[in-house]
């Protein structure tokens, strides 16, 4: 596939890949999905896990994915891509993309083996993980990537414990700790930069993995219509960030001058209604540590892009 | 065909008429979304720009573009409201759904 | 070119497997398996066998890996054994529920804890229920033989169901005899590259693992049962079709032997039977009339067979491998089952052995056919016996 023209709103196929689906109106994750299988083309395998997508996309026999695409086990996205990888190799085709999409938890708890297997071996696959930061299909549970004070109904927040105690597992970094070819954070409220890592990982020969900030209204107690917002506030705030992994380099591709406020993203969310000043202010002192290290160890521009 | 479109599914009356496991064609679409709707996306064509951002941000991809405006298939918009929230123009407003 | 060569059961799996000449190889290591994916790899390096061998880092994955590349319509294989075995079991549902014609070796062997490395089948008979077509091979003759019948069996189109084949671990993986190996030419022309319609592809995409719902599973499960059921008549089809173009068939589903004038049959399953046809000749020379059915597939059950193998006998001793703790063996269950649909009166007892690696010996074997005497003579037996304990018990 051509890859030199860099793909835009403008020149992205106006084909829907992703449709008739049954997710929440207002789903980040699905803009996410969407995206993904539109830059990326019809010659596409997909496999899905267990997991919001897949629950929304395949009840048979309203089947949403247009182009190929398989569920897979809960744990076993990455390790049937890898043998989706494995046979396209061993029947000679030529000119396709194998792409596996996983939520936070189908990635970060139950699928992270797997992932780590994929990378291991280096298999030619592009591994995309939405993450709305808790278990959603299932009902907001708490998983990995589920960050710090946030309230899901395995991690409530009352008198005694205040939401969850534990921070986001590293998955960029710990991706990246394996040598993969390509890594990358995202957000859907950064949609050109959305657009031009998923292009960029059509490029690799290897794996690339994909990180994208996927904001779920349902579950995290906002109104419908805010996924976008959020996708761009949690970036803005520093409390995500986006950057880029190759060749044993990080890079940030966004080096905001000044925050915008971590308390009006918090509070202006359900999960995190109970938030007290000290939690609040813990929260940006961990952001604030976090881009100390990265600012100082990782490649950046001085200035705002 | 850039989307999807409706189709029937025959009522299976022997076992033959199943397809052979948990397999079958891409893209069968039965039913519509139009139902989850209560407030429905209106679009002014004479403020609509042809930014295409509503377009990429529609978790649906119910927003498509009409030459050089956008359009809505009301057939499966959710009315979710994204679409009005990032448009740079005002172009989109919710109304509510007349039943 | 066909050829003998002196090798281990493991080793008459990786030749079956090279001469089948699957697309993707997942593997990972377990004991007794291990050889398996050991010569493959060697296969792979050396050149005579073409195929993506992926080193993947668990058993869920390998059957995972399995799933993907049969979904694209490639050959695949993969092996594992007891605790591997038990780690994939979901993808074992989903293979079969997915319809996947997948081929994997299964090395018998007990299950923790406490922990054993040695064989017996209680890995194997407790996923029974998992919808795979499940074969039970006696010699490495037989394993290689079967490695290529089951790619047939599987791939059919009235059948595409996953295969398990099943060799009794130590026992058979690691023992060795003199195996023909045939030409692959002559195997190649017998079965032919795997084609499907059910595979992912850019002509005809699909939407493939979908949910279903209360109003269509059961017929979904109901069709995988009757493909089950379907392939008696291919598995019989297939082996005789391997027996005339390589001059070995192994009978189909069962295989009895001196059973038609026996009184007296114990019922087995892999390589126990070689020693049990040894004793059989034994007491035959004694006057006894006995005989030894063979049950080479425990999934689909061969329920015509078995009645017709040894319905009108007077005593049947299954012996089992494997305990379903608090009743009996499953291979029991199962026979029992099946006796019970035809009009008769048979005594039937389990005696459960060779469990954790115990060898069963002629002694043994003997003193079940002596308990099953007792049993049709009318004196008190049990019908479930531990029949190898080594202490006292207050039973």
């Amino acid at each position: 596939m051509s890859n030199s023209t860099r793909i835009t709103a403008k020149n992205l196929t106006d084909k829907e890949f992703f449709y008739g689906h049954k997710a929440c109106a207002g789903c980040g994750g699905s803009v996410a999905v969407r995206l993904a299988l539109k830059v990326l083309g019809e010659r596409t395998f997909t496999v899905v896990p267990a997991g919001c997508m897949s629950a929304v996309g395949f009840i048979y026999p309203q089947l949403c994915f247009t182009n190929n695409a398989i569920i897979s086990t809960f744990p076993g996205t990455a390790s049937m891509l890898s043998g989706v990888a494995a046979a396209a190799r061993a029947l000679g085709l030529e000119n396709y993309h194998v792409l596996g999409i996983a939520g936070d938890g189908g990635t970060a708890d139950i699928g992270i083996q797997a992932l780590s297997g994929a990378i291991d071996r280096r298999e030619k696959i592009i591994y995309l993980c939405y993450d709305n930061e808790a278990y959603m299909n299932t009902g907001i549970q708490k998983s990995a990537l589920t960050p710090y004070g946030a309230k899901t109904t395995t991690t409530p927040a009352g008198q005694n414990v205040r939401g969850t105690v534990t921070q986001k597992k590293n998955m960029f970094e710990i991706v990246a700790a394996h040598g993969i070819d390509y890594a990358a954070t995202a957000s859907i409220g950064y949609m050109q930069d959305f657009l031009d890592k998923i292009q960029k990982a059509s490029t690799v020969e290897g794996t690339s993995y994909i990180h994208v900030f996927a904001p779920c209204p349902t579950g995290w107690g906002t109104p419908i219509d805010s996924a976008i917002e959020l996708g761009k506030e949690v970036v803005d705030s520093g409390l995500w960030y986006l950057a880029e992994y190759e060749n044993g380099t990080f890079r940030l591709n966004k080096n905001p001058q000044e925050f915008t406020s971590v308390e009006s993203y918090l509070l202006r969310q359900g999960r995190f209604k109970h938030l007290r000043k000290e939690d609040i202010d813990g929260i940006v002192r961990s952001r604030d540590a976090k881009w100390e290290r990265m600012r100082s160890q990782w490649k950046t521009k001085t200035e705002e892009r | 065909m850039n989307r999807p479109a409706l189709k029937t599914l025959k009522k299976p009356l022997h076992i033959r008429d199943y397809p052979v496991g948990p397999s079958f064609e891409a893209g069968f679409l039965t039913t519509e979304n139009s139902g989850w709707r209560s407030i429905r996306p209106v679009v002014d064509t004479d403020r609509c720009i042809g930014c295409w951002h509503c377009y990429l941000c529609c978790p649906d991809g119910t927003v498509f573009k009409n030459g050089r405006v956008i359009d809505i298939d009301y057939a499966f918009c959710k009315g979710c409201g994204i679409c009005a929230n990032v448009c740079p123009k005002e172009a989109i407003s919710m109304v509510r759904e007349h039943e | 070119m066909k050829q003998q060569k002196f090798i281990s059961g493991n080793e008459a799996v990786a030749e079956g497997v090279r001469l089948a000449s699957p697309h993707v190889i997942a593997a990972y290591p377990i004991t007794p398996q291990t050889v398996v994916v050991e010569r493959l790899a060697e296969m792979v390096e050396d050149g005579s066998l073409k195929a993506e061998f992926m080193h993947v880092e668990s058993e869920h994955s390998a059957l995972s890996a399995c799933m993907g590349a049969s979904a694209l319509g490639a050959r695949t294989f993969t092996a594992t054994s007891s605790q591997g075995l038990l780690y994939l079991v979901e993808c074992l549902h989903y293979a079969s529920g997915g319809r996947f014609p997948i081929v994997m070796m299964n090395a018998n062997r007990s299950l923790a804890l406490p922990w054993s490395i040695y064989g017996d089948h209680r890995d194997s008979l407790s996923q029974l229920d998992s919808g795979w077509i499940q074969i039970y091979v006696e010699d490495a003759q037989e394993s290689l033989d079967m490695v290529l019948q089951s790619f047939a069996i599987a791939e059919h189109p009235d059948v595409l169901t996953p295969v398990m084949i099943n060799l009794d671990g130590f026992v058979l993986t690691h023992t060795y005899e003199l195996v023909e190996i045939p030409d692959k030419e002559a195997v190649s022309g017998w079965l032919p590259p795997f084609k499907t319609n059910y595979a992912m592809d850019f002509v005809h995409p699909k939407n493939m693992g979908f949910s279903s719902q209360p109003s269509d599973n059961t017929e979904f499960k109901y069709q995988q049962h009757r493909a089950v059921l379907d392939s008696i008549s291919v598995i019989e089809e297939v082996d005789a079709s391997f027996g005339t173009a390589f001059g070995r068939s192994y009978g189909g589903l069962v295989e009895a032997y001196r059973c038609t004038d026996a009184d007296l049959v114990v019922v087995s399953l892999g390589s126990t039977t070689g020693t049990c046809r040894t004793v059989v000749d034994d007491l035959r020379t004694t006057g006894w009339k006995v005989g030894v059915l063979k049950i080479r597939f425990m999934r689909p059950f061969p329920v015509e067979a078995v009645l017709n193998a040894i319905g009108h006998v007077k005593g049947v001793a299954v012996i089992d491998r494997d305990i379903s703790f608090g009743y009996e063996g499953t291979v029991f269950t199962n026979v029992n089952s099946a006796l019970s649909r035809g009009q008769h009166n048979i005594v039937k007892l389990n005696f459960i052995a060779g469990l954790g690696g115990r060898d069963i010996s002629k002694s043994t074997i003997r003193t079940i056919f002596t308990k099953l005497q007792q049993g049709v003579e009318g004196e008190p037996v049990k019908t479930v016996e531990f029949i190898d304990l080594t202490v006292d018990t207050d039973e």
